[in-house]
């Protein structure tokens, strides 16, 4: 996938004039955070279950070289294959070679993220596979060839009248005058589409929310059934999977999957919660025959043990986007690469270089939202600012910033000359106020009066009187 | 064979973990205890409250979660009345008398004949199957869940393919948590050992994919209909 | 610790060149609290512009300026949320563990609040003797909400203003978009979020806007006047002192 990263500023100035986008924004803003908070408070125990959540992926990390032997061994043990990915193209390689074993002609896919990541559908299709995304946010964004604008609602950016317009476009052997008004009825179309598609697979690619140490097993967490039918249907089921998503045990993930539905969607418990442990059974009436696992690192390993290690707890819940303001206003797209809101901001430096995406991490006003509401407790804003740190240490800040920043901070460190700037400062301003309490446009100062008047100081600054007795 | 080296790919990627852990051969020895335990105790979280109930309750607390997602729900006494109940349900809901079920004791040997108008094929779910009846390894009050596991017993398309999806779920295998069904898992296949697929189902399929909007059905079946057996 | 504590006034930047009276209102409540008042001259800013901009170790020294500067009070008090969060949570991790400056930072940081917390969580104060006319509307700034834990403490004080009616508007916990140097560098994301909090509030239909840090109402306030909404902007605490004769926010003489 192109990253648009760089371009952040141009990708929200194209956000904030797209109506569409914005009215679909604005669901964004009431819909998730409602529900979200409703299931938090039918769960008495849910803080205490997020402090475990977090121990437990701690736990994980510390003895992750362990945990994957186990791991593997139980896959091989049901019969499955554990595959290992460097990096993205190594991700795309490998699946490649498992679907041309097969003679592979169509491919269906159950939402992954990771896929988006390592960009597997441009490849299959280069090969000559038909991929076919079958979530339906997923099959929205393919048909009107987009990338995802959310981790869990790829679609989120688009309005029912937009999907209608893609799915007339594409539909074309349906009746021209059906009736699309209803979100139901997309939804039957899609359903009804994608039916034989399953069926017609040689293969089908998920993702994996989780692996569990103790049994070998990969586990999706789904709404619509699709990735089910993906994975069930085909004669092979690959996962595509990345090296953060281990857990020790039943137990474990149990906890974690409190925590999981209730902050992405607000549901108590996702629709289907399935986890799957190697191909069919020689007893098994139906299931795929091969089940292969290839997990991703793509620079994962080198976040442990560095000031980012945390985010490698992240369960793809979306709660930080669905409540982050920047996210609401900017949409998903802005960021410019696989992974938006808060936690792309964290992720994206790391996985495509901060000079690439250093926008991201800045375009933040650290009102700590995310972190509120991170079920893995994950401190965002924290991790952003490591960021901001980083790209000063090696002066990609802009240098006028840099500067002007050095310059004030100097001035800051001297008592005095503060003291005496700022009185000066607020007599130039109060005269600039003309009187009338505010400034409508200041030279240099444009960023904020192209928008909003800046409000004029009084003429003298507080330390000034108080050392004039101003309180006696 | 491979372009990708996929062992050396995996010794690459395990010495940058363990360089980044900082360990090695001196304290693998402690580490490796404290998974081998972690793996073999099964030890249970928080464990939240809401379903720590007895029989009656926790039966209502399952029946009220699995309708709060959409789920129809009725309770019938026995087993051989299941026959009944779905000719009932299908009547009701203006479906085609025909279901298709795996090789589940308890569904198999019903007598099905008592219902003559209905027409019952077993086996792995056909694309146009409209009502499959499945038997569910258990129940979780907590968030009315079922707990489906594949095989010839009750084979996973019938969860997934048709529209309509009729599950069988005794009383007494309604559980409290989660935690309770992996007990009985393991006391069924084995520690460390698990069916192919465990399907966690928790009403019918659902997508807000469009505008967030909730609608039944995305791909999944549209209706999940639990039939409670009372008696063992 | 004395009956009648010591507190030095951290005064902050924006109230001291903005906005001076809400740092008379901070004295004022401060003294009505039994508190003696004391404004250290030594200090100037509390360092998060360079803090959020990755410079630490600008920030560090500005830090230590703060730190030797307060460190004689039994309490550093801040009319604000954000400035007093920096000191209290962020000053610290500034540090080595285990240096000197560090042990400082912690102590510091742990007799350091935000004035309204200050005043009814540490002091115990449950009223105010005073009167406002008129309906207001609250906006929680985020640093005081979710790294201090401020929610109740304004709205306790506030429902003790005889002839103030609080009026809640629709998610006054989402950020109006200042965000410190975050306004002027992603200027129309932040005028995006000011536009929908300024919305939010005046649909409430208030003749004031509350809220405890200067540079989220100085940028609501700017926006409000830019629409000409009649809606006029003031620090909470100049309505809990009862210091309202001085012009509201953006408002002239």
């Amino acid at each position: 996938m192109e990253i648009r990263s760089p371009q952040f500023k141009a990708n929200v100035r194209e956000a904030l004039g797209n109506e569409h986008l914005q009215e679909a924004l604005g669901k964004v803003r009431t819909g998730f955070t409602g529900k979200r908070a409703i299931a938090r408070a039918g769960l008495p125990e849910f803080d205490e279950l997020r402090d475990q959540a977090r121990d437990i992926k701690n736990h994980t990390f510390s003895h992750l070289d362990l945990y994957y032997d186990m791991y593997e061994e139980r896959v091989r043990d049901a019969g499955g294959h554990v595959h290992w990915a460097g990096d993205a193209s190594d991700a795309r390689e490998i699946i490649a070679e498992i679907c041309q074993r097969h003679d592979a002609r169509s491919v269906t896919k159950g939402k992954s993220m990771i896929a988006e990541e390592v960009a597997l559908n441009g490849h299959l299709e280069e090969l000559g596979m038909e991929v076919v995304e079958t979530d339906l946010g997923e099959y929205i964004i393919q048909i009107r060839n987009e990338p995802p604008s959310h981790i869990i609602a790829p679609a989120v950016h688009l309005t029912k009248a937009q999907v209608e317009q893609s799915f007339r476009e594409l539909h074309t052997d349906l009746p021209p005058e059906r009736n699309l008004d209803e979100a139901a009825s997309l939804v039957n179309e899609a359903r009804h589409v994608l039916r034989q598609k399953y069926i017609d697979a040689d293969i089908g690619i998920t993702g994996a929310n989780f692996l569990v140490a103790e049994t070998g097993t990969s586990i999706i967490v789904t709404n619509e059934g699709n990735g089910d039918l993906t994975q069930t249907l085909p004669k092979v089921h690959i996962v595509l999977t990345s090296l953060e998503k281990m857990v020790p045990t039943l137990e474990d993930v149990s906890t974690i999957l409190r925590v999981l539905a209730r902050s992405a969607t607000g549901q108590e418990y996702s629709s289907y919660t399935t986890f799957s442990t190697g191909p069919r059974r020689p007893q098994d009436p139906d299931g795929p025959e091969e089940y292969h696992v290839v997990i991703l690192d793509n620079g994962r390993s080198g976040m442990l043990g560095t000031e980012f290690q945390d985010m490698l707890r992240c369960i793809r819940c979306g709660a930080c986007m669905n409540h982050c303001p920047v996210y609401h206003t900017v949409g998903g797209h802005s960021y410019g690469w696989v992974y938006p809101g808060p936690m792309g901001s964290v992720l994206t430096p790391t996985l495509v270089g901060v000079d690439k995406a250093g926008h991201l991490p800045n375009a933040s006003t650290f009102c700590g939202r995310c972190e509120a509401v991170c079920p893995m407790r994950i401190p965002l804003p924290k991790m952003m600012r490591h960021w901001r740190e980083r790209e000063f240490e090696r002066h990609l800040s802009p240098r006028t910033v840099r500067w002007a920043l050095r310059a004030w901070a100097w001035v800051a460190r001297r008592p005095a000359l503060y003291h005496l700037t700022a009185s000066c400062a607020a007599r130039v301003l109060r005269i600039a106020a003309l009187g009338r309490g505010r400034i409508k446009q200041l030279p240099l100062a444009g960023n904020w009066t192209d928008h909003r008047d800046l409000p004029a100081p009084r003429g003298q600054t507080f330390q000034e009187m108080w050392r004039a007795g101003g309180d006696e | 064979m491979s372009n990708i080296d996929s062992k050396a790919n995996r010794a690459t990627i395990m010495a940058n973990v363990r360089n980044a852990l900082g360990v090695d051969a001196s304290s693998d020895a402690t580490r490796r205890k404290t998974v081998k335990a972690r793996l073999s105790k099964h030890s249970r979280n928080l464990i939240p409250e809401r379903a720590n109930l007895g029989a009656p309750e926790r039966l209502a607390l399952f029946r009220a979660q699995a309708e709060a997602v959409a789920a129809s729900v009725a309770e019938i006494k026995a087993l051989k009345d299941v026959p009944q109940a779905v000719a009932a349900y299908l009547r009701d809901n203006n479906l085609p008398q025909r279901v298709r079920h795996g090789a589940d004791e308890d569904i198999a040997k019903l007598p099905w004949d008592s219902v003559p108008t209905m027409d019952v094929d077993t086996g792995p779910a056909d694309p146009q199957d409209s009502t499959s009846v499945s038997k569910a390894f258990g129940g979780v009050a907590e968030t009315g869940t079922l707990v489906l596991t594949s095989g010839m017993d009750n084979p996973t398309t019938l969860n997934f393919l048709p529209e309509n999806h009729i599950v069988v779920l005794k009383a007494g295998e309604i559980a409290k948590t989660y935690e309770d069904v992996w007990d009985r898992v393991r006391e069924a296949y084995g520690a460390g050992q698990m069916p192919r697929a465990v399907n966690m189902i928790t009403g019918p399929s659902r997508t807000g994919d469009i505008e967030q909007q909730i609608e039944l059905g995305a791909h999944g079946p549209r209706r999940l209909h639990i039939l409670i057996v009372a008696e063992d | 610790m004395t009956d009648t504590p010591k507190v030095g006034l951290f005064v902050t930047c924006l109230v001291d060149l903005f906005r001076p009276n809400v740092g008379w209102a901070a004295v004022k409540l401060l003294r009505d609290a039994g508190c003696e008042v004391d404004v250290p001259r030594k200090q100037t800013c509390c360092g998060q512009p360079a803090y959020n901009s990755g410079d630490r170790a600008d920030t560090r020294e500005i830090a230590k300026g703060v730190i030797s500067a307060f460190e004689p009070y039994d309490y550093v008090v801040a009319p604000s949320g954000s400035c007093g969060g920096m000191i209290a949570r962020h000053y610290a991790e500034l540090f080595d563990e285990g240096s000197d400056w560090r042990a400082r930072a912690e102590v510091l940081g742990a007799k350091t609040h935000e004035l309204i917390s200050f005043l009814v969580d540490i002091r115990g104060m449950k009223s105010v003797d005073t009167e406002f006319g008129g309906t207001v509307t609250y906006h929680d700034s985020c640093s005081g909400l979710r790294e201090l834990g401020i929610k109740e403490q304004p709205r306790a004080l506030l429902a003790s203003v005889r002839g103030l009616e609080l009026k809640e508007m629709e998610d006054a916990e989402v950020c109006c978009g200042f965000g410190g140097t975050f306004c002027v560098k992603y200027p129309d994301i932040s005028n995006q979020m000011v536009e929908r909090k300024a919305g939010t509030a005046s649909a409430t239909q208030p003749d004031m806007l509350l809220a405890g840090d200067l540079g989220c109402l100085m940028n609501m306030a700017g926006k409000l006047k830019r629409q000409g909404s009649g809606v006029q902007a003031r620090h909470v605490a100049e309505v809990l002192a009862g210091l309202t004769d001085e012009p509201p926010i953006g408002e002239a003489d």
